[in-house]
């Protein structure tokens, strides 16, 4: 039979299984209906609700302006779909061609797509985690819960790690005039994501809202009372806060741990695929049936050098779906790249802060409209000599220009003349990022096998 | 000045019923060189790119002198330009002082709370027409109906509205590029008194109306002056005069010139949403941008703008761009993904945009239920003389009298 003919029996009556229930498992089970798939579609879920919005869940949630479950994603079409929600996948058998869920159902599928996210990392000592009134912020059931403690009024709020939603909580935390110390072991908020240049912006803007903002610190102990509940956090430069709540926003980790032993490429990193979200396998060789999507997928994108990225952005997780969608059910000229260039957004303290591209690549900077003091700006970052990304303050509608001008690679600094612009002659600075050669907790991969035949690849796990 | 051939074609009256075949060949190249200078942009992706490019001014100083192309009336006189001709940061700065208790995040329920009184105000002009076998759309509703809510968001007297018509009119009239702008000057400094002695007055009786908030922010600590106060109230006053009036006019004229879409209209009022959105796309009140100015060269489309030049960005040819909508002289409320630019984009995106849809969306259901069998007594209707916002001057149409 043709690739045309498996295809086309594929879109008629084929059986496609989405793992991950959320954003971009909703967006590629619409398009593949609107595609006109009619095979069975099946959705399987860890969580027991129908996918939310996340964005909300760290502003307009824990502001108490909305319930948490007033966040349902809006549909954009019936999708005729079984949903299996709260039971989560398990493990992949390639072999036997199905998905076997943690009550021990085994779903079976033609095509298979993972779309199954990130979870919040949590805090190193489970049994300091298990405190009353530590927190993280990832789910529906996270945010109702932190809301909810929040509208008690706290005396204090301990933020660990100021990252985007750290530092969203903490903003909320102000805006219900409730004290907050946010510890962060770089230098500035933000500094991963965007280097310490902006990230001062930032931290400017946490201090001017009352933020007790400590940063080059990082918390060693969260301490209990006799009755479990939070009480006091140690912090590496010997000095002791007390606090009764405590939000672990240490960033995200992709879950992947049910694809272990799948012969998946799929690790703490990420499921890597290629531009057309087919996953590879271990062995670095590109599967046909499986695809990835969302926070979740690692692809190479052509006009970051081809790197590996994986983006946990809202706009991705909705772009890579439809394209997963469109290419499960598509022979090869018709498949589609994955070029979406990345982009996103916070708001924190009352201000706007987007970026587009990706700024970790930057090697140098430059303010090129508005000023840092002002905390409106639009910062522009170069890689050899080429605009790589751009971040910007309270001035997100010039970030499309920028696009443009990432899309052509066009060249850096971008020395004409523009409106707000405060400096003839632009000074390229370091966007000081974090060294990046510090070591990783992540895992290595050994290669194994004599023979051409039994020759592979294997994950070696993380030493402690 | 003389104008360059395309743009007088443009700006010529005669060509104003419908301008679209000039648009049609305009797009034949995306940039097009006038003898004058100036750069017409009429297709979707240049003009949506130029829009957002912050080599392009509005700030009208910026203009070569020499480089070509009208003046504009908000040169030359003693009050500063409003937000619409400036650039960053004096632009963000007005207009995020004016955004304050107009809309989100700081009065995110205004507008939604004058829902009702804007009902009231189409519910009491439709009632007089009791008793008419023909109306005049736009001196009977669309014009009268954005006066009123322009005024109560304002907080400026509507009694005085006799007085500031005609001054609105001939201000506006200085957009108009073809146009001398010395009456245009001139009623812009009488507005400019009128509305300053209202502000003085707001500022001890702030009464209701964003006006009242935004005289408390004026002064010596303020975020703006009482001069760029007079000049932001003079843009919002205009704008509510001459802009959804011609939505309303266009909306209904096309809804007319396109019985079976009218019909289904009726039936189904909550068409209301995407129809507008067509509408703004398909007859655009405002039709062009005639006054940016490029701060470098910009390599567009294969054309080079060079520094200093005026830049018309048409909007309304854009709308039309077979590139970017399918079918484009097709009226086609269905129509998906219809990302039209007739609030244009970038930062200088209609401020009232908003308040516009909520007009629309709320007369034009009530106005099709009311009138009963309304037909079009003249097509092309008579046009207003302003090229940039177009729409007709008067829209008579027969009917067979009121709805309850």
């Amino acid at each position: 039979m043709s690739a045309d003919a498996d295809v086309q029996a594929l879109r008629r009556k084929g059986r496609i299984v989405v793992v991950g229930a959320s954003l971009a498992g909703l967006r590629a089970a619409e398009t593949l209906r609107d595609l006109g798939f009619t095979g069975s579609l099946t959705l399987i879920g860890d969580e027991p609700y129908e996918p939310y919005d996340r964005p909300p869940l760290s502003k307009q949630v824990l502001l108490g302006m909305e319930p948490a479950e007033d966040t349902a994603l809006p549909r954009k079409r019936d999708i005729d779909a079984e949903w299996r929600l709260g039971a989560a996948a398990a493990s992949l058998d390639r072999a036997a061609e199905h998905v076997r869920l943690v009550n021990g159902d085994a779903v079976p599928y033609d095509r298979l797509l993972i779309t199954t996210g990130t979870k919040a990392r949590p805090w190193l000592h489970p049994e300091e985690a298990a405190l009353d009134g530590v927190f993280v912020l990832r789910t529906r059931d996270d945010s109702a819960r932190l809301s909810r403690k929040l509208a008690a009024g706290p005396r204090r709020v301990l933020v660990i790690g100021a990252g985007f939603t750290g530092s969203e909580i903490a903003s909320v935390c102000r805006e219900r005039d409730v004290e907050v110390t946010v510890a962060e072991r770089a230098p500035a908020p933000l500094v991963g994501a965007l280097g310490e240049v902006v990230a001062a912006a930032a931290a400017r803007l946490q201090r001017d809202h009352g933020v007790d903002l400590r940063c080059g610190v990082s918390v060693t102990a969260l301490e209990g009372d006799q009755a479990g509940r939070l009480r006091r956090a140690h912090l590496s430069d010997g000095s002791a806060i007390d606090v009764d709540v405590a939000v672990v926003s240490l960033g995200a980790i992709r879950n992947t741990e049910w694809l272990a032993g799948s012969g998946l490429a799929a690790g703490p990193r990420g499921v890597a695929c290629d531009a057309g979200c087919r996953v590879f396998d271990v062995n670095g060789i590109v599967t046909d049936d499986i695809y990835a999507a969302g926070d979740v997928a690692r692809s190479p994108h052509p006009l970051f050098g081809y790197q590996f990225l994986s983006l946990e952005h809202w706009g991705n997780a909705v772009e890579q779906a439809q394209v997963a969608a469109h290419n499960m059910v598509s022979t090869g000229p018709d498949r589609r790249p994955h070029l979406w260039v990345p982009m996103f957004w916070s708001v924190q303290f009352g201000v706007n802060i987007k970026s587009v591209g990706v700024p970790t690549m930057g090697d140098q900077l430059v303010i090129a409209q508005g000023a840092l003091a002002e905390g409106r700006f639009v910062a522009v970052y170069g890689y050899r000599g080429r605009v790589i990304a751009a971040a910007s303050f309270d001035s997100g509608k010039w970030l499309g220009f920028y696009q443009q001008q990432i899309e052509t690679g066009a060249s850096f600094p971008p020395d004409y003349a523009m409106v707000d612009r405060r400096t003839d002659a632009l000074q390229p600075v370091d966007p000081a990022f974090p060294d990046p050669h510090l070591p990783t907790h992540e895992p290595t991969v050994t290669l194994t096998g004599h023979s051409p035949t039994e020759r592979g690849v294997q994950f070696t796990a993380p030493r402690a | 000045m003389a104008l360059g051939t395309m743009s007088a074609q443009i700006t010529d009256f005669a060509n104003r019923a419908d301008p679209y075949p000039l648009y049609a060949a305009l797009r034949k190249s995306p940039v097009t060189r006038q003898d004058d200078g100036t750069y017409l942009v009429s297709t979707y992706y240049e003009v949506r790119s130029l829009a957002n490019d912050p080599r392009l001014s509005n700030d009208l100083r910026n203009r070569a002198p020499g480089a070509g192309g009208p003046a504009v009336a908000e040169e030359d006189t003693n009050l500063p330009p409003s937000f619409l001709f400036h650039d960053p940061p004096e632009h963000d700065r007005l207009r995020n002082t004016t955004m304050r208790p107009f809309g989100p995040p700081h009065s995110p329920r205004f507008l939604h709370d004058m829902r009702d009184d804007i009902a009231e105000i189409i519910t009491g002009l439709l009632d007089a027409l009791e008793g008419k076998d023909e109306v005049d759309v736009v001196e009977d509703f669309a014009y009268p109906l954005p006066v009123t809510a322009i005024c109560r968001i304002l907080g400026v007297p509507r009694e005085d509205e006799p007085r500031f018509h005609g001054w609105a009119d001939t201000v506006a009239s200085g957009l108009d590029p073809s146009q001398g702008k010395e009456k245009a000057q001139e009623a812009r400094r009488e507005l400019g008194a009128y509305l300053s002695d209202l502000i003085e007055a707001k500022r001890r009786h702030p009464g209701s109306g964003i006006l009242g908030s935004l005289a408390q922010e004026t002064g010596s600590n303020g975020s703006m002056s009482t001069a760029e106060l007079v000049s932001t109230s003079m843009l919002l006053l205009i704008a509510g005069h001459e802009t959804t009036v011609n939505l309303i006019g266009n909306a209904t004229l096309t809804l007319l010139r396109h019985p079976d879409i009218l019909k289904r209209f009726q039936t189904e009022p909550g068409l209301v949403v995407p129809l507008v959105e067509e509408v703004l796309r398909y007859e655009p009140p405002v039709q062009f941008i005639p006054f940016t100015a490029a701060l470098s060269d910009i390599d567009i489309a294969g054309t080079t703008i060079p520094k200093g030049a005026q830049v018309w960005l048409l909007l309304a040819s854009a709308n039309r761009d077979p590139k970017r909508f399918e079918d484009p002289d097709r009226f086609d409320p269905d129509r998906e993904d219809n990302q039209h630019l007739g609030f244009y984009t970038g930062i200088h995106y209609c401020f009232g945009a908003p308040l516009a849809r909520m007009e629309a969306q709320l007369a034009l259901p009530l106005l099709f239920r009311r009138i009963k069998n309304p037909r079009l007594t003249a097509d092309p209707p008579p046009y207003r003389a302003n090229p940039v916002l177009r729409g007709p001057h008067h829209l008579p149409v027969a009917i067979d009298g009121l709805a309850a």
